[in-house]
This record gives structure tokens, C-alpha cells and sequence, in this order.
């Protein structure tokens, strides 16, 4: 792609709206689609789905037309630790209860930081699973077990 | 008169002490958030909303109000003293208010917004008071047929509101409404898009999405680049304007209330654009324009009191018609599910005492802002050197306990790593997520009502511009479009968000 200059952050935009759309479309063809006056379970999505996948072609198009900006830095680091974050604490939260599966869910979160020093985030990781159970398990009742199947003996 | 007995009977409620202390508790936290910069109201809120399922639908309702006009408040602190928007709206109050901070005036520029959004408060909520019974009562005449050109009315003044290609804001529009649309059809029961995850048949939860896409991904974006903040100054003295200083703000003030109360109720981002109106307005009407970017008053006198009266106008259509006019607004429309009340015109004459406390709490929780924060300012002058790398693993927690106490269902949280991961690709792509959560809000409104229209005209799509007042509607909707599309207005548009970043 010597000659031709494009916008690469608009082309991968064009390109997963088409991905998007082509998945919506492809699972709208297994609902009854209905007519105008009855419309179905499938008509209305089935719609959208064009629309989005047109306009995902409109943006692709557009993109060869100019260059753009580069996408700029990706918070790698922080994806590898913040998105884990929530799911670690739905795997456990059943298991081994409210209070480890917390402690754990805000140690992970913490490495997301290259300024977080170990001992800080164990501390601050104490500290805030102390201040959620006080507050959102004694104070406002929320109905968590405190400690799972998995940690009782 | 019928208003001052509604205002009476919404004082008694808001005045309440139960409901007192959740407005303090509502407006403290907003201030707290919107001094901090990297949480907005719309994440906090959306922590929160699973929380308040335990306390009185008024109280409720009243808190979650008041962290976001509180959140206002808080947002220009940031602005002026480290000349970064704590929340997106006081983004314009950075320009000059950081400005005048320089200047030693910080104290000043600090009462000033206070002030400016005290006064653009009180009036608003007097607008929202008087507007929402002759709103309900058109409201009351909508068939199927109006809700739905009312809500393409929304969908289409979102996209004009959002930053950037307005292609990618339509492509998001209807993203959100497919995402919307995930779960069981209401009509025939057959589930759609699950992936044959029985969890997700009653549909994504929206909590799970607007935390992912506003909380997480705003974290993600946060980390990018970590920098250290410098805060101007640790002590702010001389809080009390002069009376030059307030010949300065009348007319700003007063012309910043009238334009924010206006575009607070176009659904799309009333607060922010309603700032950046002001801002040029004055900019054009002032004597001395080369003081603008250098300290001038009226920059941010103007656009604090637009910002603030925005924020509360936009409660209008929330409260009459059940359509939220920003992702806040959809957000409290959640709220109002979770309490057992449905959004909507018939709120006003079936639950008097909610509708009304709700906008009396506005007034009192404004009062209490411009008591409190002026006192304060130290307090929340020290949170702002709180490094973020403490902050954000805290919202991480919250967001999990707070999606998960929705309704106990672990694929929530799954939904929150999955949407935090793709909001953060989309706002990498440049790609705004206000469209896509409105959007994601109206789905199901949209096609329930679009499938009642064409049945009640037994499949004829002419209805929709045969009926008054959905055709009225319509043209609207094109109108916003074809002018967001006019090459003059396009430079404009990108002119003015160009220089909010």
C-alpha cells in the first residue's frame, strides 16, 4: 500500500460494522421474518442488520479516500488485567464466597498499573474488601455469602 | 394554582429527612466523582443503580439526580484548578477558567461556577415544573405510531450531538438497537441472538453494558498513557467575587441558563453542547473577545450556568414521556424499572409525590451544592492528588459487586469484561458510545412500537405520516439530519469538537 494512502483506524471500523452486521443478518435467517403488517421476530433486527452493514461499507469506502490518524497507544497491560477483573470475580464469587473472591478481583485489577507497587496493592486490595463488606454486605444487606463451599471446611 | 400546590407537595417530599440525607449523600458523591477526573456520572451511576433497588423509589431516584447534577458541580473544580475536564461537560470552563486560576483568581473562578450554576439550577428547575404538565398531557395523546417517530427524534439529535463521523454514529445507533434487541421476542417468546445462552434471554443487562462501556473502557483509555497530575495550587484563597466580578457574570449567567435550559431537552448530549453554545455566544457578544482564552469571566460564568441548567432540563423528557434525552437519562430510566415504575407520561398523575419530590429535590440539592462546596473546596482539592493508579482497581471492584447484585447472575459480569473490551476497541476506533447506549435503551421500545404502529394500520407504513403529530416528529428528525449533513454545518460541528479535545 504504497500509493495508495488510507485510513487505517476507519478501515478496520468499516470492517468489523460488516462483520457485525453480517453476523446479525446471518442469525436473523434461523427467525421467522413476518410481513410489514405481522412483522415477525426477525423482520425489525433483520433491518438493522442492513443498515449497519451498509454503513460499515460507506465507512470502508470512505477510508481509502483520506488518511487519518494512527489508532495511538493500546493499554495492552490494562486489558490483561482489568477485563479478567470482573470475570474472575463470576467465577468465584459462588465458590468462594464474597470476601476472597473480592480480595482477588482488586489484587488483579491493581497489576493493571505499572506504578502499583506490590505491597500497595495488597494493602489498598485488604482495605477495600473491608469497606465492601461493611458497607454493601452489613450496612445495605445485599444477600452475598461471605465465605463459599469452596473455603469452608 | 395548580403548580404551586405540586411544588408544595414535591418540597414536602424532597424535604423529608430521609430524603434530605439521600440528595446530601446524592450531590456529595456527584461532586466526589466529577472532581475526579477519569469516573463520569454515567459509570457511577450505573455502579450504583444495582444498590439503590433496596431503598425507596423517591430516595432513590432523588440520590442518582443529584450525583448527576452534582457531578457538574465537581467537574469545573477540576477544570479550573488542573485544567482538565473532571467530567466531559466543564471541559470549556478549563479554557478560561484555568486561566484565571493563573492569575491568582482561582477562588474567585471557583465561586463564580458556583454561583452561575446555583442560579442556571434554580431557574431550570422552575422550566422543568411548569413544561412537564402541558408535556404529559400532549404525551397522553401518543399512539404507538408517535413513540416511535419521537424516539427516532432521540436517536437522530444523539448522533447530530456526538463527536466525530456522523456515518459512525448512525452505524452505532444501530448497533446499540441490534444489541437492544438481544433476548426473548416479546411477541412469539423465540429467543434472538443468545448464542443459546439461556442467561441471556431476558436480554443483555443494560447495567453490564453501560458499566463496560463507559466504566471499563474509560479505565482502558486512562492507562494508556499514565501521566502524574500537577495541581496549580494547594490552597485556595479569596473565595468571594468582587463586585466588578459580578456586573461581569449577570448578563453571561442569565444568557447561559436560557441557552442551556433550550438544548437541554434535545436528547443527544445536552450538558456538553449546551456549554460549548455559551461559550461561543459570549465569545461573540462580549466587548473584549481577546480576553476569551485568557481569563475572561463571562467564559466561565456562561458556559458553568449552561452546563448545569442542561443537566437539569434534561430531566423534561425523562420525566414526561419516558425517553431518556442522554445515557444519564437511560440510566434512570433503569432505576425506575428496577422500583416498579414505568417511565412515562402517566408518572406525573399516578405517583405525584415521586414526580414532584424529584424536581424539588433539584432545587434543594443545588442549594446544598453551593453551600457545601465553596467550604469544601480544600477537601476536594486534596482528593485530586490521589494518584489514579489507587482509583481505578476500587471502580473495578464496585462495578463487579454493583453488576452482580443486579440479579445474581454471573454472566452479567462476563458482559461487563466483554463490553468493556469492545467499547474500548470502538473509542479506539474513534467511534462515539453515547449513540450505541441510547440506542441499546430504545431497541426494545423501538420495534415493540414500530410492530404495534403497522399493526394497528394493518401493515400500512404510511401511518407514520398521515398522523399529525408523528409526521410533525419525522420532519424534525430529517431536519436535524440534513442539517448535520450540510457541508457548512459539518465544518462548524467538527470545528467545535475539535476544540473541546
Amino acid at each position: 500500500m504504497k500509493s495508495l494512502s488510507f485510513d487505517t483506524t476507519n478501515a478496520l471500523c468499516g470492517a468489523l460494522f460488516i462483520g457485525l452486521g453480517g453476523f446479525f443478518i446471518y442469525q436473523c435467517f434461523s427467525l421467522d421474518l413476518g410481513t410489514a403488517f405481522k412483522m415477525g421476530p426477525g423482520y425489525f433486527p433483520l433491518v438493522l442488520a442492513l443498515i449497519l452493514t451498509l454503513l460499515g461499507i460507506v465507512i470502508l469506502v470512505q477510508s481509502t479516500r483520506v488518511e487519518g490518524e494512527p489508532i495511538g497507544p493500546v493499554a495492552w497491560r490494562g486489558m490483561l488485567f482489568i477485563l479478567p477483573a470482573p470475570i474472575f470475580f463470576g467465577l468465584t464469587v459462588r465458590g468462594l464466597g464474597f470476601v476472597p473472591s473480592l480480595f482477588f478481583t482488586a489484587l488483579i485489577a491493581c497489576f493493571a498499573s505499572q506504578k502499583m507497587k506490590p505491597l500497595t496493592a495488597i494493602a489498598l486490595s485488604v482495605a477495600l474488601t473491608i469497606f465492601s463488606v461493611a458497607v454493601f454486605s452489613y450496612a445495605l444487606g445485599l444477600p452475598f455469602e461471605r465465605f463459599g463451599p469452596w473455603v469452608r471446611m | 394554582m395548580d403548580l404551586f400546590s405540586n411544588l408544595a407537595l414535591g418540597f414536602a417530599t424532597a424535604a423529608s429527612p430521609e430524603n434530605l440525607l439521600f440528595c446530601l449523600i446524592g450531590v456529595l458523591l456527584g461532586t466526589l466523582i466529577g472532581v475526579l477526573p477519569g469516573i463520569g456520572a454515567t459509570a457511577t451511576i450505573a455502579m450504583l443503580l444495582p444498590i439503590t433497588f433496596q431503598l425507596e423509589p423517591v430516595s432513590s431516584l432523588i440520590m442518582l439526580a443529584g450525583i448527576y447534577y452534582g457531578a457538574q458541580y465537581g467537574g469545573s473544580t477540576t477544570a479550573i484548578l488542573i485544567n482538565m475536564p473532571g467530567e466531559s461537560s466543564s471541559a470549556v470552563t478549563a479554557i478560561d477558567g484555568y486561566q484565571m486560576a493563573r492569575k491568582g483568581r482561582a477562588g474567585a473562578a471557583l465561586s463564580i461556577a458556583a454561583l452561575g450554576s446555583f442560579f442556571a439550577g434554580t431557574v431550570s428547575t422552575f422550566l422543568v415544573a411548569i413544561f412537564a404538565l402541558p408535556l404529559t398531557a400532549l404525551a397522553l395523546k401518543f399512539g404507538a405510531a408517535e413513540y416511535f417517530s419521537l424516539m427516532i427524534v432521540g436517536l437522530v439529535s444523539s448522533i447530530a450531538l456526538a463527536h466525530g463521523s456522523i456515518v459512525k454514529a448512525l452505524a452505532m445507533v444501530a448497533l446499540g438497537l441490534l444489541l437492544g434487541l438481544v433476548g426473548t421476542d416479546i411477541y412469539t417468546g423465540t429467543p434472538r441472538f443468545t448464542l443459546g445462552i439461556r442467561e441471556y434471554a431476558d436480554g443483555l443487562n443494560f447495567v453490564a453494558v453501560a458499566v463496560g462501556v463507559f466504566g471499563v473502557a474509560e479505565i482502558l483509555r486512562n492507562l494508556e498513557g499514565e501521566k502524574t497530575r500537577t495541581l496549580l495550587m494547594a490552597k485556595v484563597s479569596g473565595l468571594l467575587p468582587t463586585r466588578d466580578d459580578f456586573k461581569q457574570m449577570m448578563w453571561p449567567v442569565i444568557r447561559g441558563t436560557g441557552i442551556g435550559s433550550a438544548l437541554g431537552i434535545l436528547p443527544g448530549g445536552g450538558a456538553i453542547l449546551a456549554a460549548f453554545a455559551s461559550y461561543t455566544v459570549e465569545k461573540r457578544l462580549s466587548k473584549h473577545p481577546e480576553e476569551f482564552g485568557h481569563g475572561a469571566i463571562a467564559g466561565v460564568a456562561g458556559p458553568e450556568s449552561a452546563n448545569n441548567a442542561g443537566a437539569q432540563t434534561s430531566f423534561i423528557p425523562l420525566l414526561t414521556l419516558g425517553i431518556p434525552a442522554n445515557p444519564v437519562m437511560a440510566l434512570m430510566v433503569g432505576a425506575m424499572i428496577i422500583q416498579g415504575i414505568v417511565p412515562g407520561p402517566n408518572v406525573a398523575s399516578e405517583q405525584p409525590a415521586l414526580f414532584w419530590g424529584i424536581i424539588a429535590s433539584m432545587w434543594i440539592g443545588n442549594l446544598m451544592l453551593v453551600v457545601l462546596n465553596l467550604p469544601l473546596i480544600g477537601l476536594w482539592v486534596k482528593l485530586l492528588t490521589i494518584p489514579y493508579y489507587v482509583l481505578f482497581p476500587i471502580i473495578m471492584a464496585f462495578c463487579s459487586i454493583g453488576v452482580y447484585s443486579v440479579n445474581s447472575n454471573v454472566y452479567d459480569l462476563y458482559a461487563v469484561a466483554f463490553f468493556g473490551l469492545a467499547g474500548y476497541a470502538l473509542v479506539k476506533l474513534r467511534c462515539e458510545p453515547a449513540p450505541l447506549l441510547l440506542g441499546f435503551v430504545l431497541g426494545p421500545l423501538l420495534e415493540e412500537n414500530l410492530r404495534r404502529a403497522m399493526i394497528l394500520s394493518r401493515g400500512d407504513a404510511t401511518t407514520f405520516v398521515t398522523r399529525p403529530i408523528s409526521a410533525f416528529l419525522l420532519l424534525i428528525a430529517l431536519a436535524v439530519l440534513v442539517v448535520v449533513f450540510l457541508p457548512s454545518v459539518k465544518k462548524k460541528r467538527e470545528a467545535v469538537f475539535t476544540e473541546e479535545d
